[in-house]
């Protein structure tokens, strides 16, 4: 269908409709009551989960009491969804917030939305439901219309009622509907509601879960009971490729009591008791008394970033612009110029650091049903993947989502509940509640990889960079199960053992963000995918943590050779208006700060993904050499994220990224010895305490006639390169290896 | 091997029949039924599990039970009023929504609870060395200080 733009289209709009292509949508002018004054949209073209789950009542349930009930197939992981798509199905379909109830992700139940991952939520699912309920509404109006004997525009919808616009009849949803549900599809095109209209959305909405939380009702799966329900432990090897090689389970079974069963398949060894206590005294006694030998060492004779580039790689040239022969020509041979600049950047492997350990609960029913309660991202994902594990038909599998600890990515979710569901197996009849220790998820989760960028560019003589290469060497950043068994840490440690087959394509998430926004004539991008030592996957964010560090990094030392400032070099090599903006809002933030001695400010700047939010942070940092400290005094980040669901949530994503990848960046390495992680809990794998937090202000450029853009990993890269750049202001040392600690000051000269 | 014990628990007398050894933790989530005290690392590193033993906030993770039968125990469920409304600080987290996950909130209001007992007006800092050993990985550190700070506010008034 071909787009029309009248008259009224603003420029921005017009521009933004261009560059993203797909997306054609026209206004009209309010076409009957329901829409009220002001210009409704019609949108022609659903949102991609949508389009794969178009029925109405697979997104939205009218129910008799004049309330709706909302499903999605996304989890709530501590990002407020659940109060986000309850505002925008309670906007179209004119009611107030307390007639919507949600369903979070469950197989059989909510639309298959895959992982709720990348961002995408509000985008995807929250899209999604805004088109269904809108299709709700419609034909809604169109029930009443009919037996009314009216037309649909001199019908108004709202609190759960619908009113011919004289007031004098009306209609309940259960007046029209008679028990059924609404059928068919969502058809477009789909009348949206008047953006001017708005009640709920674009409003600092409060969560209601958060009361739930402090009044310390049964909120996360730690806290499910069932009547009957039995406690579990795992036991792991003492080394990363270890093997059990005895454990004496009929002397566990007279030592330990209320020992219930004790399940060896292999080296994947689990105790299940009565009572939550007597399993971890199982596990205590396994750890003293299990032997175990050792599999093959770690690699620890080389430095993390030299082993990154030296291991077997597929490369894959992700960008090549314009014409870099001159560019080679003389980085062949010839020494560094006043107009070229290089310099390597390491980022290394980082954990989800979950402060609540993994958790699930399993049930293998009396019909040989098996029945999982997770923090999983992904439950259709989960249940596939599990069929696969315990070779069952995937509809007998039933997953519910249940929140946990955030989990910032793939922790150990997937893998507890597959560890649960081994047990349950094992023990069935009865609720397995499985909860990982400490030890178990720092030693075994899923890492984000470590990462090694070498940027090369050049200027010109007015100091614009004509040349840009970026050479990535990492790891793959997800290997979320999907399916493949194989990817669940139980699945290698079984007596048939499955280990992941590696991929042979470069993932596009090792160079998310690694090609800069920046206008740059003459780009090359080559990404070294290798297999690192450790279990990797998701990790908020993915590559683009650890991209953004770099050539943000960069950018500020290229400005330094430019002798420009740093806001100034960013800007006169973005053409972007809404990447300008947000750089330009963080000078307005910070321009009545001052500057101690030992102080200094930094800035980083990203869309992520290139085609998600707008973000940009700046960071003041103190630096006090003799004393060996770093500080993050304060963070600002000004951030685009579109139209903004809930303002309130956006504020809380932001600043609690920045907080968290200021702690990814001042502290955080998952550190290994030949064996072993050797990063096992809070000591050894420190993380931010309150006495380190910096304050943080965060700055919303609000756009109500744009798409939704996916923010929750917007702040993570530019928070790291804020602070590094931030530091060199400090003290004029430019540390390129995180974490940035004070120590590394010492091996450095100031530039 | 068990014996009894009777534990004074969110002002109620509580018997329960457990290992003197067992944490104190597990018995107040698994023999009480409560969720307000969380696991996080069992090691007194994090404050998931801070309860407040008569006025002291004090992880109780590692705590033995047999340690703690002269002791008034509070946990998160016990701040709420008899008639259902919400102790200064739980109401200051709710209106600052001081949370994202929200799992490390108990440790966070526990040991403001505890701060605010000897310090009604404590400063920023005051505040952030009460807390810190709570661990927060969602980042809600800044709303936190500033619902501690709200709630010392409405406290005094």
């Amino acid at each position: 269908m071909a787009a029309q733009y009248p008259s009224q289209l603003s420029h921005s709009r017009r521009d933004f409709i261009k560059s993203v292509g797909c997306l054609t949508i026209a206004f009209v002018l309010g076409s009957g009551a329901d829409v009220l004054a002001g210009e409704s949209v019609v949108a022609d073209e659903l949102p991609e989960s949508l389009a794969k789950n178009p029925r109405i009542n697979a997104w939205l349930e009218v129910l008799a009491n004049g309330r709706v009930r909302v499903l999605t197939g996304k989890t709530e992981i501590g990002q407020g969804i659940r109060t986000a798509v309850a505002q925008i199905a309670a906007e179209e379909l004119n009611m107030s917030m307390e007639r919507v109830e949600v369903v979070l992700a469950e197989t059989g139940r909510t639309p298959d939305e895959r992982y709720t991952s990348g961002s995408a939520s509000i985008e995807t699912s929250g899209m999604s439901i805004r088109y269904a309920a809108a299709a709700a509404r419609q034909q809604l109006l169109g029930l009443a219309a009919r037996q009314l004997r009216v037309k649909a525009s001199q019908l108004r919808l709202a609190d759960g009622m619908i009113r011919t616009t004289d007031g004098k009849r009306q209609l309940s949803f259960t007046q029209l509907l008679k028990g059924k549900q609404l059928q068919g599809e969502v058809k477009l095109p789909v009348q949206l509601k008047a953006k001017s209209e708005y009640q709920h959305v674009g409003k600092p909405v409060r969560r209601d879960d958060i009361e739930r939380m402090v009044r310390a009702e049964p909120v996360y799966v730690q806290d499910l009971r069932f009547p009957g329900m039995v406690h579990a432990r795992v036991l792991r090897p003492t080394s990363y490729w270890g093997k059990l090689a005895k454990l004496d389970t009929a002397e566990m079974q007279r030592q330990i009591p209320g020992l219930l069963k004790t399940v060896v398949d292999g080296s994947f060894v689990g105790f299940i008791a009565e009572k939550e206590c007597q399993a971890k005294g199982a596990q205590d006694y396994g750890i003293q008394h299990a032997q175990w030998t050792n599999g093959p060492a770690l690699p620890t004779k080389q430095a993390l970033p030299e082993l990154l580039t030296t291991l077997p790689a597929i490369t894959k040239r992700a960008v090549n612009k314009g014409d870099m022969s001159s560019f080679d020509a003389t980085t062949a041979g010839s020494a560094p110029t006043d107009a070229s600049l290089s310099a390597r950047y390491f980022k290394p492997y980082l954990m989800h650091a979950s402060v609540g350990p993994s958790c699930a609960v399993a049930l293998f029913d009396q019909e040989d049903s098996l029945h999982i309660w997770t923090h999983s991202q992904g439950v259709y994902p989960l249940r596939n993947t599990l069929a696969a594990l315990l070779k069952m038909p995937p509809e007998r599998i039933h997953v519910k989502a249940v929140p946990g600890s955030g989990c910032y990515g793939h922790n150990g979710a997937d893998d507890v509940a597959a560890d649960a569901a081994l047990l349950a197996r094992a023990y069935p009849g009865r609720h397995v509640r499985l909860q990982w220790s400490r030890d178990d998820e720092h030693a075994w989760e899923p890492y984000g990889s470590a990462m090694l960028m070498q940027l090369d560019a050049r200027l010109d003589s007015e100091g614009s960079i004509t040349h840009w290469q970026n050479n990535i060497w990492s790891d793959t950043h997800s290997t979320r199960p999907g399916g493949k068994p194989e990817s669940l840490l139980a699945a290698r440690l079984l007596a048939q053992p499955a280990l992941p087959t590696p991929a042979t394509e470069v993932s596009s998430a090792i160079y998310r963000n690694g090609e800069p926004l920046y206008a740059i004539p003459n780009q090359r991008l080559d990404t070294h995918y290798v297999q690192g030592p450790l279990r990797v996957s998701a990790l908020r964010g993915l590559g683009a943590f650890g991209n953004v560090f770099a050539l943000e990094s960069f950018m500020d030392e290229l400005a330094l050779q430019a002798k420009q400032d740093p806001w100034e070099f960013r800007l006169r090599h973005l053409t972007d208006k809404r990447a300008k903006a947000v750089i330009q809002r963080t000078r307005e933030m910070i321009k009545n700060e001052k500057l101690a001695p030992g102080e200094g400010f930094g800035l980083g700047f990203a869309q992520y993904k290139n085609q998600a939010a707008y973000c940009a942070v700046v960071a003041k940092v103190h630096v006090a050499e003799e004393m060996g400290t770093i500080r993050a005094l304060h963070l600002w980040a000004a951030i685009d994220a579109g139209e903004t669901i809930n303002p309130d949530g956006l504020k809380n994503q932001t600043e609690g990224g920045m907080i968290q990848a200021s702690s990814w960046t001042l502290k955080e390495e998952v550190l290994f010895n030949e064996q072993h992680i050797t990063s096992r809990q809070w000591e050894t794998y420190p993380i931010f305490r309150f006495d380190e937090v910096p304050a943080v202000t965060v700055s919303i450029i609000d756009r109500p006639t744009e798409k939704p853009l996916g923010a929750g990993e917007a702040a993570q890269g530019p928070t790291a390169a804020a602070l590094a750049n931030a530091v060199f202001q400090a003290c004029g040392k430019r540390i390129r290896s995180l974490p940035i600690r004070p120590e590394k000051l010492v091996q450095i000269k100031e530039s | 091997m068990e014996a009894e014990f009777t534990l004074h628990v969110n002002g109620q007398a509580r018997t329960v029949r457990v290992d003197p050894a067992t944490p104190l933790l597990y018995v107040l989530r698994d023999d009480l039924g409560l969720n307000g005290p969380k696991f996080g690392c069992g090691l007194q590193q994090c404050g998931s599990c801070m309860v407040l033993l008569d006025t002291i906030a004090w992880p109780s993770c590692q705590l033995p039970v047999a340690n703690v039968q002269n002791a008034a125990i509070t946990t998160l469920e016990g701040l709420t009023r008899p008639d259902g409304s919400l102790h200064p600080v739980q109401q200051a987290f709710v209106d600052e929504q001081a949370a994202q996950c929200g799992y490390c909130l108990n440790g966070m209001v526990m040991s403001a609870v505890a701060l605010l007992t000897v310090h009604p007006k404590p400063d920023d800092q005051t505040i952030r060395n009460a807390l810190f050993r709570v661990l927060c990985r969602c980042g809600v550190h800044s709303r936190a200080l500033a619902a501690i700070k709200k709630a010392a506010d409405s406290m005094k008034s």
